[in-house]
């Protein structure tokens, strides 16, 4: 197992976000987890990045607990996150926010070997590349907040939500992305509401329901599964 | 108008002074998100310890500021450490600025308590006279000119420290969006302490500054410039590093200009009355951003 979450319980204050999930994700995998709107989604990616303490459980990376380490270590063992709602660095431009994603590589020529790489994936940030990227669309704001997380060369990208706001050809093009990324080897936890694409694309799937995990298996069984076409699917 | 060259360079002076207080402000506000009111205690601290290493022991000057300055770095990293950072994440923002509040009377008290209230004059850490131009008719003393030039290097050190080197592009990155930079691997904590760090050792070389220039030293020496400072931050463009020094620069002069031409009891109420105005003008300040709603 590349990651494996057990028994993760979060508070925010005295109420419980997480109430002690169990899930992970195996090395080449693309794992999604879906769920409603305040289901935790986006506090068990927090959690994974280090950025929320949890109050009890595990989060074993590479077979070792990392649920101490400060969170900005957690990168250079390769967890990268693309955070909900893109927040790229508004103020710099497409090239600064490429290079903060490497913030923690020191070594200059592989590191413009890797934005040459980016470039080649994204050409629309290459073409931008001087551009300040508050002022880019939220379709480039997602591509750019994508190549920045994987500047940090990530075994497992964390997405959280990167359909988001999107119109249905950038959601296509999005997913395209996580795709072609998840070829190059890299494994991926892919927090969704578009549950049908998130399916589709997913080796196997959770589902979160106010902070526990209730559903678990297959994604192509999931997409064949009654009560989630029922529930997430608007069937 | 000699009399108005010789207002101008004071006052140039006086906003350098300002300048390199509000960098300090302006600094921790933009990548801490906290208004620290005992910035201007910090000056206050830094000019007993130059006063009691200079005036009293006999030490040289440089060697007076440069033990400020250190005494001074550490304690804005202690009060950081010690009062801000536990309440970094507090429910209510409310919380760090009465700290602040509270950490600048105490200094302000700490120093009576061992320094006592009667005003210890300051000897001058700039020996150098001066020059005098216009056949004399301008009078330009060492400690201005040295005041000038500090500033402007310490404005261009700063520009090229945030902008060259990966500690700056740090605390850019915290800045603008501080969970965003801990997940690119950022230390945000260390970034805090550096910024904390820098700050107070502006305090300490401001410190030498203003009481070279107005000798007279007393525990509440730190808490008018300290709060004409902030103004000058959020007249520049809080958060920005060239606004503050504009900010300083146009309140130095505006002060001493009013104190000059207009009344000396009156100066203060201008300077904050252009401050209200130029916020109901201009409310992001001089350099400020427009703050826009982005969805
Ligand atoms: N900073 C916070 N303080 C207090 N409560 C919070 C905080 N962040 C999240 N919560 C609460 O925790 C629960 C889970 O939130 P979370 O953001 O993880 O949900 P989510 O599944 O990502 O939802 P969405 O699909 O809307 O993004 C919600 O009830 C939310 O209100
Ligand atoms: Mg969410």
């Amino acid at each position: 197992m590349l990651l494996e979450i057990k028994g993760l319980s979060v508070y925010y204050g005295v109420i419980q976000a997480l109430k002690g999930i169990d899930f992970s994700v195996d090395r080449g995998e693309i794992v999604a987890l879906i769920g409603a709107n305040g289901a935790g989604k986006t506090t068990t990616l927090h959690t994974i990045s280090g950025m929320i303490e949890p109050k009890a459980g595990e989060i074993n990376f590479e077979g070792k607990d990392i649920s101490k380490v400060p969170g900005h270590l957690r990168v250079n063992m390769g967890i990268a996150q693309v955070p909900e709602g893109r927040r790229v660095f508004a103020d710099m431009t497409v090239e600064e926010n490429l290079k903060m994603g490497a913030y923690t590589r020191r070594d200059k020529a592989e590191l413009n070997d890797t934005m040459s790489m980016i470039f080649d994936r994204f050409p629309r940030l290459k073409e931008r590349r001087n551009q300040i990227s508050g002022t880019l669309s939220g379709g480039e704001q997602q591509m750019l907040a994508m190549g920045r997380a994987l500047m940090s060369k990530p075994s497992i990208l964390l997405l959280d939500e990167p359909s988001m706001g999107l119109s249905p050809i950038m959601v296509n093009e999005v997913f395209d992305i996580i795709r072609s990324v998840h070829e190059d080897g890299t494994t991926v936890l892919l927090v969704e509401q578009n549950a049908k694409k998130a399916l589709n694309i997913a080796d196997r799937a959770y589902v979160l329901e106010t902070g526990s995990i209730t559903t678990s298996g297959n994604a192509s069984d999931l997409l064949e599964d009654d009560s989630i076409r029922k529930a997430y699917l608007g069937d | 108008m000699m009399s108005f060259l010789t207002s101008f360079v004071n006052g140039l002076s006086l906003g350098s002074i300002y300048a390199i207080i509000a960098l300090g402000y302006t600094m921790v506000y933009g990548i801490a998100k906290m208004l620290n009111f005992a910035h201007g205690d910090f000056i206050m601290v830094g000019c007993y310890i130059i006063f009691i290493f200079s005036s009293n022991l006999g030490l040289n000057p440089v060697a007076a500021i440069l033990i400020a300055i250190v005494l001074c770095t550490l304690l804005g990293i202690t009060t950081e450490r010690v009062a801000y950072r536990p309440l970094r994440n507090a429910a209510s923002p409310l919380a760090v600025l009465i700290t602040a509040i509270g950490v600048s009377y105490f200094l302000e008290n700490l120093a009576l308590l061992i320094f006592g209230a009667d005003t210890k004059s300051f000897t001058s850490v700039v020996p150098w006279a001066g020059i005098s131009l216009f056949g004399g008719s301008l009078q330009i003393q060492g400690i201005t000119i040295v005041t000038i030039l500090v500033s402007l290097l310490i404005l261009i050190f700063l520009q090229l420290f945030v902008h060259k080197t990966r500690e700056g592009q740090a605390m850019l990155a915290v800045s603008q969006d501080r969970g965003a930079a801990m997940l690119m691997g950022i230390d945000v904590n260390k970034t805090i302490t550096l910024t904390f760090a820098i700050g107070s050792a502006l305090a300490a070389v401001a410190g030498a500054l203003l009481a070279s220039a107005y000798p007279s030293l007393t525990p509440y020496t730190g808490a008018m410039p300290g709060i004409k400072a902030f103004v000058a931050a959020v007249l520049g463009g809080i958060g920005s590093i060239p606004g503050a020094m504009i900010g300083g620069l146009v309140l130095g002069i505006i002060e001493i200009l009013s104190r000059t031409y207009i009344s000396s009891q009156l100066a203060d109420a201008i300077v904050f009355g252009i401050l209200v105005v130029v916020l109901i003008v201009r409310p992001t300040g001089i350099l400020g951003k427009n703050i826009q709603e982005k969805v």
